[in-house]
């Protein structure tokens, strides 16, 4: 169907990527926001993320999305991520004398905006989990290219 | 002054994502310079709370048998001291040393990662909480072993790795064993359970208890779990090989072996037999592999099995006179093995070998390096007046004294066989007329000869000022050993 050689999978493949990329985003965005209300949390809700971007690399291949998020970008959303736990514990000690002080007000049960810092808690554990489950699957896709263009070569001499 | 205990895990690690940060685009200064200031302060915060007595800190407001709370008392002071004064030299020695690696970045990063896990080992009261920070220190330690990537140091990185696994495995079931009699994971609830209920022939506690020793002894390295330290040690980066046989076998073998079972299960007599076995085959093994060996680092990692066994032995002996030699032992070990290894790796950057056969006559070229070497090893042979005499002598008293005669013979005659093997590395490396490959031979760098005089001269000052040093610091953690009801009553506030 194509003239020239194309990354990734078939158009089928490529179709259903596209449909349910949105749904999985909108779904793991979810579970991080109503982590504190409803089993979930950063944890679950960033390896959904994560998996997203998988998808989009198994379908479209990896040049596609590292110009989306860049193995660099990805690695400083991870760190800023931990650093944002760390900052929260600082200042929990600061104020509450104790590290991870809940310092934020409380508001009422099972609504949105409750249990304090736990929200902003989850929101950097998502940055955390999912950019790290990201880079290492980068990592992993590069490992594999050598891999195979090193048997390619192999192949070649022969 | 409570508040400055989560600080000790807190820095390290938040240097360490600052350097992964600000490192993308200051490659070279940023992290070296970061890590020792970091470093520093960790020792400046070690200062402000050193005598302060127990001090708790609950984690995030939680009471303590429900949250995490850090615990320091005068044992795990000494720990702390030990851990970070080690952890700044060997920062400061590395300044130049990985240079030669020109990735900055990754190590200091994993770097502050161990020396975060082990804090956190060293200060949490939490049995689970210990065992996060013990896969923290452990994983960095990992990568950390592999770091030269090459063929065979990513061999003994990952046979480090699965037996490491292995045992964290085996640490992470006892602790679940723990849980599923007492109901909780905070060190001291569980210890006020098992004395209240008197729990002591309990089966899943046995079962608990040989879990432990299974993988704390893996990660001490005590003899028949032994077989990645040799490896390990000898492949690492010299600054590594000093963490990981100066500090980090102590912190997650020794120490948490201590802690539970001091404090938390209670020792027993079979406990205390187990240990004196593996005490004994660690000592005899480890000399007797120490003379057949003629790579320099891994001479010294067998050696720091056999020191193990001592420690582990006095452990075993189980009177305060026992622990006290033991607690001073680890002390000593951390100095005079850190400064052999980092002799082993001045040596090794100066010469390019550190093979016993291709050296010689090295006290002529580099007479600083050669100096501190001799003092190391008079230091771990047991020569008076190093410090090494002094533990070594304490824990043979208490054999003596404690009935375990046998015990004592083997101890005197590991000690000599200590000073054999420690003359051949002598005679091989420092004395002797050199080698035609070490004419052009010259002194390490400044930045890595003054950490090996400052360890040099600690053994030195140790083995003089001894008393002061057992009185102020190594008396008050055996207090705290010996005493598991106070450390119950001082956790829960009972």
């Amino acid at each position: 169907m194509k003239k020239e050689k194309q990354s990734g999978m078939t158009f089928i493949v490529k179709t259903i990527t596209n449909l349910i990329i949105g749904f999985m985003l909108v779904f793991g965005a979810y579970i991080v926001l109503y982590g504190h209300i409803t089993p979930g949390g950063g944890f679950p809700g960033g390896v959904m993320i994560a998996l997203a971007y998988i998808l989009v690399t198994l379908a479209y291949g990896r040049r596609v999305v590292e110009s989306m998020i860049s193995g660099v970008t990805g690695s400083i959303a991870d760190d800023i991520g931990a650093l944002v736990i760390l900052i929260l514990g600082f200042i929990g000690l600061y104020i509450g004398g104790t590290f991870l002080f809940n310092f934020l007000p409380k508001g009422t049960p099972f609504k949105l905006f409750s249990a304090g810092y736990i929200i902003i808690y989850n929101l950097a554990i998502m940055l955390k989990v999912g950019m790290s489950l990201y880079i290492v699957f980068l990592a992993l896709a590069i490992l594999q290219r050598v891999v195979t263009t090193r048997d390619e070569t192999k192949e070649d001499k022969k | 002054m409570n508040t400055l205990l989560p600080l000790f895990t807190a820095i390290p690690i938040c240097s360490a994502v600052l350097i992964l940060i600000i490192g993308k685009f200051d490659k070279k200064n940023f992290p070296r310079i970061w890590s020792l200031l970091t470093s520093l302060s960790l020792l400046f915060i070690l200062v402000v709370v050193w005598d302060k007595g127990t001090i708790i800190h609950e984690m995030g407001g939680w009471k303590p048998p429900f949250g995490v709370v850090l615990v320091k008392d005068n044992l795990s002071r000494m720990m702390l001291l030990i851990v970070n004064v080690v952890a700044f030299l060997t920062i400061i020695y590395s300044y130049v040393y990985i240079v030669k690696f020109e990735d900055y970045l990754r190590f200091f990063t994993l770097f502050l990662f161990m020396l975060a896990g082990m804090n956190g080992v060293v200060l949490t009261g939490d049995l689970f909480n210990l065992f996060v920070f013990l896969e923290i220190a452990s994983i960095a330690s990992y990568a950390l072993v592999g770091y030269g990537v090459d063929a065979e140091e990513l061999e003994a990185s990952f046979k480090y790795l699965i037996l490491g696994a292995l045992a964290s495995v085996f640490i992470l079931f006892g602790i679940g064993m723990i849980y599923s009699i007492t109901g909780s994971v905070n060190m001291a609830d569980v210890a006020r359970f098992i004395v209240e209920n008197n729990l002591g022939g309990n089966n899943a506690l046995l079962m608990a208890t040989g879990l432990f020793i299974v993988g704390f002894g893996l990660k001490a390295g005590l003899v028949p779990f032994h077989a990645w330290l040799p490896d390990a040690h000898s492949s690492a980066p010299a600054p590594i090989s000093v963490m990981l046989s100066g500090v980090l076998i102590k912190v997650l073998g020794i120490y948490s072996l201590i802690r539970i079972f001091y404090s938390v299960i209670g020792i027993t007599p079979v406990v205390s037999y187990i240990f004196i076995t593996m005490g004994v085959i660690s000592m005899l093994v480890g000399a007797f592999m120490g003379f057949g060996q003629d790579d320099m680092k891994r001479m010294f990692a067998f050696s720091s099995i056999s020191q193990m066994g001592y420690i582990a032995v006095g452990i075993g002996i189980g009177t305060p006179l026992a622990i006290i030699g033991a607690l001073f032992h680890l002390l000593n070990h951390a100095g005079f093995k850190s400064l052999l290894f980092l002799s082993s790796g001045a040596i090794q950057t100066s010469t390019g070998t550190r093979n016993l056969s291709e050296l010689g006559g090295l006290r002529k070229k580099m007479p600083v390096t050669s100096a501190t070497s001799v003092i190391g090893a008079l230091s771990i042979a047991g020569v008076p007046p190093f410090n090494g005499f002094w533990s070594k002598l304490i824990i043979i008293l208490a054999a003596f004294s404690a009935g375990y005669f046998w015990l004592g013979a083997i101890l005197v005659f590991t000690a000599f066989l200590t000073l054999a093997y420690y003359l051949r590395f002598q005679k091989n490396v420092i004395f002797g007329e050199p080698t035609s490959l070490l004419k052009n031979v010259r002194e390490a760098p400044f930045m890595m000869v003054m950490p090996m005089v400052v360890f040099a001269v600690f053994c030195l000052l140790i083995g003089i000022f001894n008393g002061w040093i057992i009185s102020n610091i190594i008396i008050p953690a055996q207090g705290i050993i010996t005493n598991q009801l106070g450390y119950i009553s001082s956790v829960l506030g009972i």
